[in-house]
Formats: C-alpha cells, sequence, structure tokens
C-alpha cells in the first residue's frame, strides 16, 4: 500500500503512517484484553467445576467397616415371643457394641471403649433392625455385615484427615487410628459405592444423609410449578401476541410483566409468606406453596420466551388460515400456536432450570426446615435440593462439605440436562421461514 | 371420596361429555355437518365445559373454606370455659384439636372435651367429604343435562367456547398484574404495621442496626435498633465490587465475541458463558464461602492485611462472576444491533478494528449498554444467597471491602428464616426491608427498560 519511497514529507501520508504502528499496537492490546476477559469468565467456570468436582467426588463412595453379627437370642432378649413389636425393640445398638467389643477384647476402661464404639456410625443399628425385621430367619444365625464407618473414620480413610497433627486437633484419635489400621489390615474396611446418599433423607449424621428427600421435594415443587406456569405464561402470551388490543391496559400488562422479570427472587418469597401462608393458611414448608411461588416467578420467563416463539411464526400461515374460514380461535389454536410450540416448551424448560436452581424464596416460606422423612406427596413438608445444599453448607463437619460438593453436583447434573434439552429441541424444531 | 379420586371422576364425565355433546349434535343434523353453526366438536366442547366449570367452581371454593367453617362450628361447641379463654389460647386449643384428628402428637394433656371435640370435627369433616362429593358430581351431572338440552342447530357453540376460551387468555394475562398488587400490597402493609412501632425516619437515617429484640422487659442489650443506613451501605459496597469485576469483563467478553471471534468460536464461548449464567447462586454461594474467601484471607494475610474471614471482597468477586454473562449476554444484543453501515463508514474513513468500536460502535450503543448495566446492578442488588452464605451478619458501617459487611437481603433472610412472632417489630422489619428492596429494583429496571427500549426504536 504505502510505498516508502514516494511519500513527501510533511504529507497526511506521512503522518498517517508515522502513528500507524502505534496504532497497530493498541488494536492488538485492545482485542488481547477481550480475549482475556474471556479467559477469565471460562477460568471462573473450570475453578468453580474444579473446586466442586475436587471436594465432591469422595462422596459418592462411603467407608464400610465389616463387622461379625451374632444374632443369638439370649444376647437379644428373645424368649420365645418373637413378633414384630418384640423384634422392633430388641437393643440392636448393643449388638453392635458387643461385637466391637468381641473383635478388639484388649480395650478395657470404659472412655476407650466409648471411642471404639465411635468408629461404626449409629445407623449400624437402624440396618440390623431392618435386617431382622425383614428376615426374622436370621436370628440364631451368625452374619457377616458391611455397616456404615463413623463420618470421622470415612474421612480418615479418604485421607481428609491429617494424621500427623497433634492429636488433641484431630477428630479422630491415636487408638482409633490404631483400630482402624488394623481393620484395614485384615480387610475388613473397604469403600463402596454411597447408595445412602441417593435413597435417604437428611440426617445429622454425614454418613446417613441423602439426597432422596429434598429431591423428592423438588420434584413436587417443579411438577406444580411446570402445571401451572406453562398453561397460564403460554395462554398469557397467545393473549398478549395474537388477540390483545393495544391500549393503556395491555400495555399495563406488559409493564408489569418485564418489572416481573427483574424483580428480585426473594421478594417473592415474601410475597408467598404475606399471601399464601398469613392470608390464605396454607402450611409453611410445603412443595404446594413452593410450587406457587416458583410459579410465579417463572411466569415472565415463559410468558416472554412464548411470546417471542409465536413473533417468530409468520404473518402469512394466520391469512392463509383466515382467507379459508377458519375464526381467529381457530386460526391460533389450529395453526400458530404448533408451529410455536417447541420454542414455547425450550422457554419453559430453561424457566423451569431457574425454578429448581431457586432458593431464597423457598427460605422466606420456610422450606428450610431439618426433615428427616422423604415426603410422600405435595403436602408433606418438605426441603428443596438448593435447600438442601445450603442447610449443608452450614455444617461444620468436612463430610458434610463433601456431601454438599456431591449434591451441587447432582444438581448441576439436572440443571446442564435440562439446558441441553432445551437446546437440542431448539435445534431440532428451529424453522426458519 | 378422596380430592384425586373425585377429580379423576369429574375428568371421566368431561370427556363422557364431550362424546355425548357431539353425538347428540349430529345426530340433530341427521349427520350431516353442514346444517350445523358449528363443527359439532365444538357442542361436545360446549357440553364438557358445562359438565366441568361450575362442578370446579364449587369444589374450589369448597375446599377453601372447608377447614375455616368446621373450626367455627367445633369452636362453638367447645364448653365455655375453654370458649372463654383469649383468642391466641383458643387458637393453641384448636390447633391441639386438628393435631388429634390429623394424628399428630399433641402438646399437652388430651382431656375429654378435647377429645369429643376432635370426634366432632372429625365427625363434620365426614360429612363435608360426602356432602362436597355428592354435590360436585351431582353439578357436573346436571350441567351435562343442560347442555345436552340446549344443542341446537342453529346454537353458535363455537362462538360460546371461543368466549370461554378468551376469558382463560385473558385472567392468564392478568396474573402477571395481580402478582404486582399482590407483592405490592403485601410488602406495604407489613411496612407499614412496622412503621407503626418504629418511625420512619429511624429506619432510614439510623446508623445502627440490632434488630435482636427483648424478650423479657429486663434484658440488657437487646432493644432493638432498626437504622438501616449500614445495611444499605453494605448492599451498595457489595454491589460496587461486584460491578467492578462484571462490567468491565462482561463488556470486553461481549465486544470480542461479536466483533472479533471467529464462528467457531463464538459457538464454543458462548453456550459456556451460558452454563455461567446458568449455575443457581447457591452454589455460588458455596463457592464464595468455601473456596473464595479463604484464599482472599489467606492472601491478605500473605501480605500482611488484617482480612475478615467474611469480607465483602469475596462475596463481591463472586456475584460479580455471575453477573459476567448477565452484562456480556445485554451488551452482545446491543452491539448486534448497531447498524453495519455505521462500522462500514468507519473502515472506510481508515479507523481500525479497535478506533471502530471504541469510537463508533460503543458510542453509538451506549444508551442500550447503560439499561444493561442498570439491570445488572438490580440485579446484584436483589441477589440473596451469595450474600447470605459468604458475608456476614454483622451491620458495620464501613467502605473497607476487607471488612465484613451485612445487606438487605442477608437481614431479610435472618429476620424470617426460623420461628418468630409474626407481629414483632423484628419480623415486620424483613417486609419493610422488602419494601425497599422493591421500590429500589423497580426503579432501576423501569429506567433501564425505558433506556433500552427508546435505544431500539433509534435503529429499527
Amino acid at each position: 500500500m504505502n510505498n516508502g519511497a514516494k511519500i513527501k514529507p510533511g504529507s497526511t501520508m506521512e503522518r498517517v503512517n508515522a502513528n500507524l504502528a502505534k496504532r497497530y499496537a493498541k488494536e492488538r492490546r485492545f482485542r488481547r484484553m477481550g480475549l482475556a476477559a474471556i479467559v477469565i469468565s471460562l477460568m471462573f467456570l473450570g475453578l468453580l467445576f474444579g473446586s466442586i468436582i475436587s471436594k465432591g467426588y469422595g462422596a459418592f463412595w462411603q467407608t464400610y467397616i465389616q463387622l461379625e453379627i451374632h444374632f443369638e437370642p439370649e444376647d437379644m432378649d428373645l424368649h420365645g415371643n418373637r413378633s414384630l413389636e418384640v423384634l422392633s425393640a430388641v437393643d440392636y445398638g448393643g449388638l453392635v457394641k458387643r461385637t466391637l467389643r468381641e473383635m478388639f477384647p484388649k480395650v478395657k476402661k470404659r472412655k476407650e471403649k466409648r471411642k471404639l464404639y465411635g468408629v461404626v456410625s449409629n445407623g449400624a443399628a437402624f440396618q440390623l433392625r431392618e435386617m431382622v425385621m425383614n428376615h426374622p430367619d436370621l436370628i440364631g444365625r451368625t452374619v457377616q455385615v458391611w455397616v456404615p464407618a463413623d463420618d470421622d473414620v470415612d474421612m480418615l480413610i479418604k485421607g481428609h484427615i491429617d494424621r500427623h497433627k497433634p492429636e488433641s486437633e484431630r477428630r479422630v484419635k491415636d487408638q482409633q487410628i490404631a483400630w482402624v489400621d488394623e481393620l484395614q489390615r485384615v480387610g475388613k474396611i473397604e469403600k463402596r459405592f454411597n447408595t445412602t446418599f441417593f435413597t435417604a433423607g437428611d440426617s445429622r449424621e454425614p454418613e446417613l444423609a441423602g439426597i432422596h428427600g429434598a429431591l423428592m421435594g423438588s420434584i413436587f415443587t417443579l411438577l406444580i410449578t411446570l402445571g401451572l406456569s406453562f398453561p397460564m405464561g403460554v395462554a398469557a402470551a397467545i393473549y398478549l401476541e395474537e388477540f390483545a388490543p393495544t391500549n393503556r391496559f395491555t400495555d399495563f400488562i406488559e409493564i408489569n410483566i418485564n418489572n416481573l422479570a427483574a424483580v428480585p427472587s426473594i421478594v417473592f418469597g415474601l410475597l408467598g409468606l404475606a399471601v399464601f401462608i398469613n392470608f390464605f393458611g396454607l402450611p409453611r414448608s410445603i412443595p404446594l406453596v413452593g410450587g406457587l411461588v416458583l410459579t410465579l416467578m417463572t411466569l415472565p420467563t415463559i410468558i416472554i420466551a412464548s411470546r417471542a416463539a409465536l413473533k417468530s411464526v409468520p404473518p402469512s400461515i394466520r391469512e392463509a388460515a383466515l382467507g379459508i374460514g377458519a375464526s381467529r380461535m381457530q386460526t391460533v389454536f389450529h395453526h400458530v400456536l404448533p408451529q410455536a410450540l417447541p420454542g414455547m416448551l425450550t422457554g419453559a424448560i430453561i424457566g423451569m432450570a431457574q425454578a429448581l436452581g431457586e432458593t431464597a424464596p423457598l427460605l422466606m416460606i420456610g422450606m428450610v426446615a431439618f426433615i428427616v422423612d422423604i415426603p410422600a406427596n405435595m403436602m408433606d413438608p418438605a426441603t428443596a435440593l438448593p435447600v438442601q445444599i445450603y442447610l449443608w453448607a452450614d455444617s461444620p463437619e468436612r463430610a458434610f462439605m463433601e456431601r454438599t460438593s456431591a449434591a451441587i453436583m447432582v444438581l448441576l447434573a439436572f440443571l446442564i440436562s435440562m439446558n441441553m434439552l432445551a437446546v437440542l429441541l431448539r435445534k431440532k424444531f428451529e424453522k426458519r421461514w | 371420596m378422596h380430592l384425586p379420586t373425585l377429580l379423576f371422576i369429574l375428568a371421566l364425565l368431561c370427556v363422557f361429555s364431550f362424546w355425548i355433546g357431539k353425538r347428540r349434535a349430529l345426530i340433530i343434523a341427521d349427520g350431516k355437518h353442514c346444517n350445523l353453526h358449528s363443527l359439532p366438536g365444538y357442542y361436545g366442547y360446549y357440553a364438557s365445559l358445562w359438565c366441568a366449570i361450575p362442578a370446579l367452581v364449587v369444589l374450589v371454593f369448597w375446599t377453601g373454606f372447608e377447614s375455616s367453617i368446621i373450626t367455627t362450628l367445633v369452636s362453638r361447641e367447645l364448653p365455655v370455659a375453654l370458649q372463654s379463654l383469649p383468642s391466641d389460647r383458643l387458637n393453641l386449643v384448636i390447633n391441639d384439636i386438628q393435631n388429634l384428628v390429623s394424628g399428630n402428637i399433641v402438646s399437652g394433656e388430651i382431656d375429654p372435651a378435647m377429645r369429643a371435640a376432635a370426634d366432632h370435627y372429625q365427625h363434620l369433616q365426614q360429612i363435608s367429604q360426602a356432602a362436597l362429593t355428592v354435590v360436585v358430581l351431582a353439578l357436573a351431572v346436571l350441567g351435562l343435562l343442560l347442555a345436552y338440552r340446549q344443542i341446537h342447530q342453529a346454537q353458535r357453540a363455537r362462538n360460546w367456547v371461543e368466549r370461554v376460551i378468551m376469558f382463560f387468555l385473558i385472567s392468564s394475562s392478568s396474573i402477571a398484574v395481580f402478582t404486582t398488587i399482590g407483592i405490592v400490597l403485601s410488602v406495604l402493609f407489613e411496612a407499614i404495621r412496622f412503621f407503626q412501632a418504629v418511625p420512619i425516619s429511624d429506619f432510614l437515617l439510623g446508623l445502627k442496626w440490632s434488630p435482636q429484640m427483648a424478650i423479657r422487659e429486663d434484658q440488657v442489650g437487646s432493644s432493638g435498633v432498626f437504622g438501616a443506613i449500614p445495611l444499605f451501605a453494605g448492599t451498595m459496597l457489595i454491589s460496587f465490587i461486584a460491578m467492578l469485576v462484571a462490567a468491565p469483563i462482561g463488556l470486553m467478553a461481549a465486544i470480542y465475541l461479536s466483533e472479533y471471534a471467529s464462528k467457531k468460536m463464538r459457538n464454543i464461548t458462548k453456550p459456556l458463558l451460558e452454563i455461567l449464567a446458568g449455575i443457581p447462586t447457591v452454589v455460588y454461594g458455596f463457592f464464595a464461602a468455601l473456596a473464595v474467601a479463604p484464599f482472599i484471607r489467606d492472601s491478605g494475610e500473605w501480605i500482611g492485611l488484617d482480612v475478615s474471614s467474611e469480607s465483602a471482597l469475596a462475596a463481591g468477586l463472586v456475584m460479580g462472576v455471575m453477573i459476567i454473562p448477565f452484562v456480556s449476554s445485554l451488551s452482545d444484543d446491543v452491539i448486534n444491533a448497531v447498524p453495519q453501515a455505521m462500522r462500514d463508514g468507519s473502515y472506510a474513513l481508515g479507523a481500525t478494528h479497535s478506533e471502530t468500536i471504541r469510537q463508533v460502535i460503543i458510542p453509538a450503543a451506549l444508551p442500550g449498554i447503560v439499561g444493561g448495566m442498570l439491570l445488572a446492578v438490580s440485579r446484584a442488588i436483589g441477589e440473596t444467597m451469595i450474600v447470605v452464605m459468604a458475608a456476614g451478619l454483622s451491620a458495620n458501617l464501613t467502605a473497607n471491602p476487607l471488612q465484613a459487611v451485612t445487606t438487605v437481603t442477608v437481614q431479610m433472610v435472618t429476620l424470617l428464616v426460623g420461628d418468630q412472632e409474626f407481629d414483632s417489630p423484628k419480623t415486620l422489619a424483613a417486609f419493610a426491608l422488602g419494601l425497599m428492596l422493591f421500590v429500589t429494583t423497580l426503579v432501576l429496571n423501569v429506567i433501564a427498560l425505558y433506556v433500552v427500549r427508546k435505544y431500539r426504536e433509534q435503529y429499527e
């Protein structure tokens, strides 16, 4: 472009050329800044996933200890009568303790015994009771049973407890470490897939805590949200896009929808507390109320997405239908809606993903209680998955931190698969008119 | 009969009505569509709407008022000694009776009077259930019969059905208005009650926030001071830090993606940023509390700074990361809306790519970008979980980002989670804070939407 030789001194060309290197450097700098911004955002994404996965993957395995349990009728105080009531009242905790004492006969002092009992989870007794209740013929036999280890032992096996720290700073004492090492040497300790995590409700003991209850709560809540917000959102979008005359009232509705989309979610929680719980007298902590609140919250998202989907259907479709004598309602329901439905579904899935991750409004309506039972319907007290994460994140135990991360991984898996479904749906049904 | 069974039977009846209505129309028309005003299916819909709507309306109202009516009836039957109790004690007794009925654990002793009342309650409940079943099913059948008799050749069934559908469409779209009204009323009423107990000037201008109320009169140090300035300041500080992170990174990312990046890179990067946007805030909160806050504290210690473990910096930083995709997608839209002609003009004058962006595109897109930033600020102010998990509870009035501050949303959560009386100023304060939050975000949103809309009109 520029042949240095031909340029006259003092000409515009020379002044431009003098600055050119600087301007190009500026250009490169600017470009690099843009790239840096993207790299930083993606780095945060990687950091977040990395820290959660590295902390949480361990929770999918749980340490189990093998106990050789003698279901002796005398030890269990069973004298003849073996009805279910009697069987359920047996001191199974005592049975576990007896077995542990037999395994380590040298332990004599009371304090030491208590430490020994602490190696095995409290849940062992419940596990034995369930076994006996289901199979009463076990009585009188000797069975090898794998029971969950205490969460501190679990952490030790997984290497999260520093053995070199002074004993007073450790949650696992020297003696317990010695027992655990002994058990490990004879192969009576084993890490297994943690099914409890997926089948149990909440618990104060990390090794017995699971996400099943929270997951069911989330599912019930989302069912209500979907069942209410999708039909209503689509109906509202159809009215506003296809029928509404342009007047003050429609304008007012539109302003309201746009504003509601940006109202902080916690304010919807206040609304739920004041209206559904205090005014209508519905009980606290139930998925029904949670679903109603999340319905109101996701409605604007669904309406906006559905309107966009309706807008993308070309007017020629409507004109053709009207031209052959369909009524306006028939035009919309028979011809426009089927074309717009995939887009609407995509919007609904994204709205549901948003509702699934929402925590703050659920805190306001009391879905934040410690609930052990797995909810069976929409009127049972429940928590939701994100709330469970919030609750566990507050617990001091190291094992709960692991479980929090694991619960987050489950939640993210749900969210990402929902979003992928939305993307696939959009790709498959997207039409270029 | 249980509610689900009843609903199921009702649904079956509706399907049956549809079939009957359609058949009836065809019989009347001698099997020829052209003899009818509407298509035969519309007569079916007509019949099934007549079958469903009255029955459903009664069902909803019945279940809504059932328990309160039964409770009134039962409390009227209670012994005089119990009836003369103050209303809050009476509520406790009634609560116990309801617990007895549903087989829950009862507080205190069960005396025979209560047992009798519980039996009475149960009896009434059974009667009500049976009556509900009869009434609903009778109404459904009656509606069907009525519709059946009304069907005739010239009947405008389609218009009638379409009117009903239209009513449903309009009422669905008014839900948004009702939600707004509901929010305003519920927050406003409780806030007014709060301002009756605490003067509004103390709330808006007070410098000390300590919402602990004395349970006994003689308790020390818990008088309940509701000066919200420290909360506003804390919210501002954290939002400011968040915007400091999100605004430049989000904007630069948007510029790079829309102006520089190849199509392939855009296809990979955009979904990744969308993942960042889709992560629940509780996850960000956990990340802030467990990874970022300790990291900042340790690095602060390393260079000799005293950093609180719940520093505003950690919460703000993570909140900023959360908002990056929000800012970038809004800016992306705006930048793409700038007409290509403006870019071409700038290139023709010899401007480099970055000069075009900085001196032509950004100024042209500025109103939209500002609008997007305002929306992002409103998002940061209303964000709850990150600050609940990573920011502190102590209301410090400070501008130092290394100290712990608290925010409006954190206080709302701490005031309302757990069991409190609903009338104490402590609980009501949460609604006053909610009012402030709602008004602030509303104003920001209205301005932002106005700016964005104005800007869009310019180029469309």
